[in-house]
Order: structure tokens, then C-alpha cells, then sequence
């Protein structure tokens, strides 16, 4: 992996939201650079702009100002069909609500972003069938949304988000509905994911079981980057609490 | 378990559209949609329905009169002519109700079934506003899902299509029904009062261009009445997916 390849860059992201007359800066002057296959939580209290980043990041909302750079193209240079292009195949996400088709069993569910990439039926099926193999889910293929538990949901969506083989991952709250097993063992298969297929994650997230799988951290106050932390700093830092000395 | 390496495709030069997708595939969404949301779909559907069993009903007592008169017309003038010696007891049930019709009742008749005409079309109407609102609702209950849709790749023209597709469907099938109920309805009325030979020819030649008629209404109906909801659910953005409900 070149470690100096970005996966998603954002330079000066602003975004305000107009209500009546009131201005509201939920995202005040973001930079921040993701490298490819690494693993980033954004950290922070509930209002503090993670959802916000979240849509801009993955081309749902038009930021008022600044740009968001995928594999270093301009979102903001996109239309309509090439934004659709870019959220069938170069990202996958993740919803705190699973949104599952309520209509669809798990594996129809899985197969859905194939349809929209192209693929045959069968190709599409096999494909599916694949991935929630890989979720553990594999005895649940026709099993309805309403007849799987949040966790398997939550798995079923993983399973759809990767459809296509993204580049990113983006997962706003993955654990926010689960409860903490069930949070715990998302966070690992999420994060075997991350090492087997070397998809780069990025989560928002307020869960502290997070920390220990990130590889970094992004702290998020008020629309703006409190601090930006390495797991490897995290340890040292412990470490130093224990009385060794560091820099 | 192998998977290939994610693609990194998107660079500078490419930049890729998204396809639209084959026409089967949307159709297959949307029959999806119809039977898991069948409580929905019924009363959509109910709607469309009323409206052409009673437009079909109104249309199909009409066609009864035109029946009615020419075999009254037929009969007479047969009788009249010497070549009918035997007169059945339905032929004479017609006859006698259709000389006691005076000019100025028949008149009388004819303006009442113009009224009715004009009230099967303001159902029909009615209808179709009940079906634009039905179809705003769902669209509101179903944000998440659209938006949901539009994050995997969806382009808001599928969206579109899924909407007409499945509102299309719904406004034949219930129409279909509708134009059974009020024909068979109005069919089981006149044989107890005209009796068998009015189910002649042109009955069934009636029958089936009212039909045809009943079906292309209520469809095209349907339709008309899906053009703000598809819209307004197109225009739904990507990041409803986001929304939590609290
Ligand atoms: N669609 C919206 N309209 C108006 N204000 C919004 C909207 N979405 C978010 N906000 C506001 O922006 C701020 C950041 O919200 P959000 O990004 O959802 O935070 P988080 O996900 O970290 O909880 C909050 O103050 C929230 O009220
Ligand atoms: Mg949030």
C-alpha cells in the first residue's frame, strides 16, 4: 500500500444550514486527508457535525463551500449520473438504521447495487451469496429484514455495502442501535474486512469501542477538528502515563 | 473466501456514468413492492376500483337500453309484419314496459342517465385526487428507502419508473376488477328484467369495447395521478437514508 495515496481528501469543508433566518455552521473548516486501506474513526458528542461530514464525504449533500476529493476527483465537478456511478461503486455505506429494502430478503438486498452496477441476475446472486458467506449469514439468504435481529441487519447491510467492491466504506453510527455485543462484534467484522479485503473504513462514531481498532482518530468539536490522533500515540501516551518519558 | 481488491477506477480521465437499468428489473422491484405493501396497494387500489365499477355500471345500464329498444323495435315490427306468431313471456315483458313509456318519460330517462354519466366521471375524478394523495403518502413513509435506493446507485429516473410501474399495475388490475364488479352487477339486474335475449350479440360486443374502455380509464387514471408523487419522490435527497426518527 503506498501510504501516500489518499483515498479522500476535503480542503476548507463548510457547511451551513438555513433555517428561517438563523445560519447554523455544522461543519466549520474541515481538512482532512484519509489514506487508502486505513481504518478512521471521527469521534465526537452527538451535534458536533459527524453526520454532516458523513454526507459530504459521500457525495449526499452539497457542501457550502470547500471540496471533497475522491481517489483526488472533485465531487463538486460531478453531475447527476456520475455522482450515482460513484455511490454504486466506489463507496459503500452504512446506516445507523440498517435501512434495509423492507420489501426485499437479505440476499435481494445484497444483490440490489449489483443490479444498479449492471451485473447479471446470476452474477449478482453468486455475488451475494458470497458476502453474506463472508457476514456469517450465509443460513439467513431469504430471511426478511423484519425477521433478522439489528445485528443481523446490520451485518446483511455490511454484506450490501461491500456489493461492489468500494474503495470506502462509510459508516455513520454502524453500533448506535445495537446493543454492546452485538456493537462489539460489528466493530470486529468490520474491522476484518478492513484488513482482509483492505476496503478503507470511515466511521463516525461516538462508541469508545472503536478506539482500539482505529488506526486514527479524528476528534470532532463543534464542525471543526479538535485533534488528530495515530492508535500508535494512543498506546505511547499510555505508555507514558506508566512513566516513560516520550519525544 | 477470496474477494478482489476494491477498485480504485475512478480517476481523473474516467469518470464513469451510471447505467440506466433494463426495464424488467424495475418491474420486478415493483411487483416486489405491491405484495409486501398489499394493505397499501388495496387501498390505492380501492379507489380506482369504485370509480370504474360504478362508471362501468352506469355505461352497462345504458348499453341495457339500447339493447332494450331494438329488441322492442325488432320484436314490433316482426309482429307487425305477420312473421311472428308466438310471443314469449319475456318478449311481452318488454314490449309492455316500453309502450307504457311515454314520449316525455323516456325523455325523462334519458336526462337522468346523462346526470349519471356526468357523476361516474366526477368519481372518477375524485378517484384520481384520492390516489395522488394515497401515493404522497407512501412516498413520505418510504424516504428511507428511496433515499436508501439512491445511495446504492439508483438514478432518480428509476425511481420514477418504479413509482409508475407500480402505480401503473395496481391502476389495471384494480380496474380489470372494478369493471367485473359493476358489469356483472348490472348484468345479474337485467336478467330478471329484460330475461335472456338481451344477452344477445351485442351484449357481448358492448361488454367487451366497455371493457377495453373501463381498463384504458382507470390505467390511464392511475397514472395521471402518480405524475406528483414519482416526482416528489425522485427529488427525495440521497441523505434522507440518514434521517433517524426519534
Ligand atoms: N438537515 C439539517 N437541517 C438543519 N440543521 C441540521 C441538519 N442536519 C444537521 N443539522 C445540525 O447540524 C449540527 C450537526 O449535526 P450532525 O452532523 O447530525 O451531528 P452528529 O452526527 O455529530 O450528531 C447539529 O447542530 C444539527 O442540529
Ligand atoms: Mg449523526
Amino acid at each position: 500500500m503506498d501510504a501516500n495515496e489518499y483515498v479522500v481528501r476535503t480542503k476548507g469543508l463548510v457547511k451551513e444550514y438555513t433555517m428561517g433566518d438563523q445560519t447554523l455552521r455544522a461543519l466549520n473548516g474541515v481538512d482532512l486527508d484519509i489514506y487508502r486501506g486505513e481504518y478512521i474513526s471521527i469521534m465526537g458528542p452527538s451535534g458536533s457535525g459527524k453526520s454532516t461530514l458523513f454526507n459530504a464525504i459521500g457525495g449526499l449533500d452539497k457542501p457550502t463551500s470547500g471540496s471533497v476529493f475522491i481517489n483526488d476527483v472533485d465531487m463538486a465537478q460531478l453531475d447527476a449520473q456520475e455522482l450515482a456511478y460513484l455511490r454504486c461503486h466506489t463507496i459503500g455505506y452504512i446506516f445507523q438504521t440498517f435501512n434495509l429494502i423492507p420489501v426485499m430478503t437479505a440476499l435481494e438486498n445484497v444483490t440490489l447495487p449489483t443490479i444498479f452496477a449492471g451485473l447479471s441476475t446470476d452474477d449478482g446472486i453468486e455475488r451475494g451469496i458470497e458476502l453474506l458467506k463472508i457476514v456469517g449469514l450465509d443460513q439467513r439468504l431469504h430471511h426478511k429484514p423484519f425477521e433478522l435481529s439489528g445485528g443481523q441487519q446490520q451485518r446483511v447491510a455490511i454484506a450490501r455495502a461491500l456489493a461492489n467492491n468500494p474503495s470506502i466504506i462509510l459508516a455513520d453510527e454502524p453500533t448506535g442501535n445495537l446493543d454492546l455485543k452485538t456493537g462489539q462484534e460489528i466493530i470486529a467484522l468490520l474491522k476484518r474486512l478492513n484488513v482482509e479485503q483492505g476496503v478503507t473504513i470511515i466511521s463516525a462514531t461516538h462508541d469508545l469501542k472503536m478506539l482500539d481498532i482505529s488506526d486514527r482518530i479524528v476528534w470532532i468539536r463543534d464542525g471543526r477538528i479538535d485533534k488528530l490522533e495515530e492508535r500508535k500515540n494512543i498506546e505511547l501516551k499510555m505508555g507514558e502515563m506508566e512513566g516513560e518519558p516520550v519525544h | 473466501m477470496s474477494v478482489d481488491k476494491p477498485n480504485a477506477h475512478v480517476s481523473h480521465r474516467e469518470v464513469r456514468q451510471q447505467i440506466k437499468l433494463p426495464f424488467s428489473k424495475a418491474v420486478e422491484i415493483s411487483l416486489k413492492s405491491i405484495k409486501i405493501r398489499f394493505a397499501r396497494s388495496i387501498i390505492t387500489a380501492a379507489g380506482i376500483m369504485l370509480g370504474i365499477a360504478f362508471f362501468a355500471s352506469v355505461r352497462m345500464s345504458a348499453e341495457f337500453s339500447v339493447i332494450h329498444e331494438k329488441i322492442v323495435n325488432e320484436t314490433v315490427a316482426a309482429f307487425q309484419a305477420g312473421k311472428l306468431h308466438h310471443i314469449t313471456e319475456d318478449q311481452t315483458r318488454m314490449i309492455s314496459s316500453a309502450t307504457t313509456d311515454v314520449k316525455a318519460a323516456k325523455q325523462d330517462a334519458l336526462a337522468a342517465r346523462e346526470r349519471l354519466d356526468w357523476l361516474s366521471i366526477m368519481a372518477l375524478i375524485v378517484c384520481t385526487v384520492g390516489i395522488t394523495n394515497a401515493m404522497l403518502m407512501s412516498v413520505t413513509e418510504r424516504y428511507k428507502e428511496i433515499g436508501t435506493m439512491k445511495c446504492l446507485g439508483a438514478l432518480d429516473s428509476f425511481i420514477v419508473k418504479l413509482f409508475f410501474i407500480e402505480s401503473c399495475l395496481t391502476g389495471f388490475i384494480s380496474s380489470v376488477i372494478g369493471f367485473l364488479l359493476g358489469w356483472f352487477i348490472i348484468s345479474l339486474v337485467h336478467i330478471f328484467t329484460d330475461g335472456l335475449p338481451a344477452f344477445g350479440a351485442q351484449y357481448w360486443t358492448s361488454s367487451l369495447t366497455l371493457f377495453g374502455l373501463s381498463v384504458l380509464i382507470g390505467t390511464f387514471l392511475t397514472f395521471i395521478a402518480t405524475i406528483p408523487p414519482a416526482f416528489r419522490a425522485a427529488q427525495m435527497p440521497p441523505a434522507a437514508a440518514l434521517r433517524v426518527e426519534i
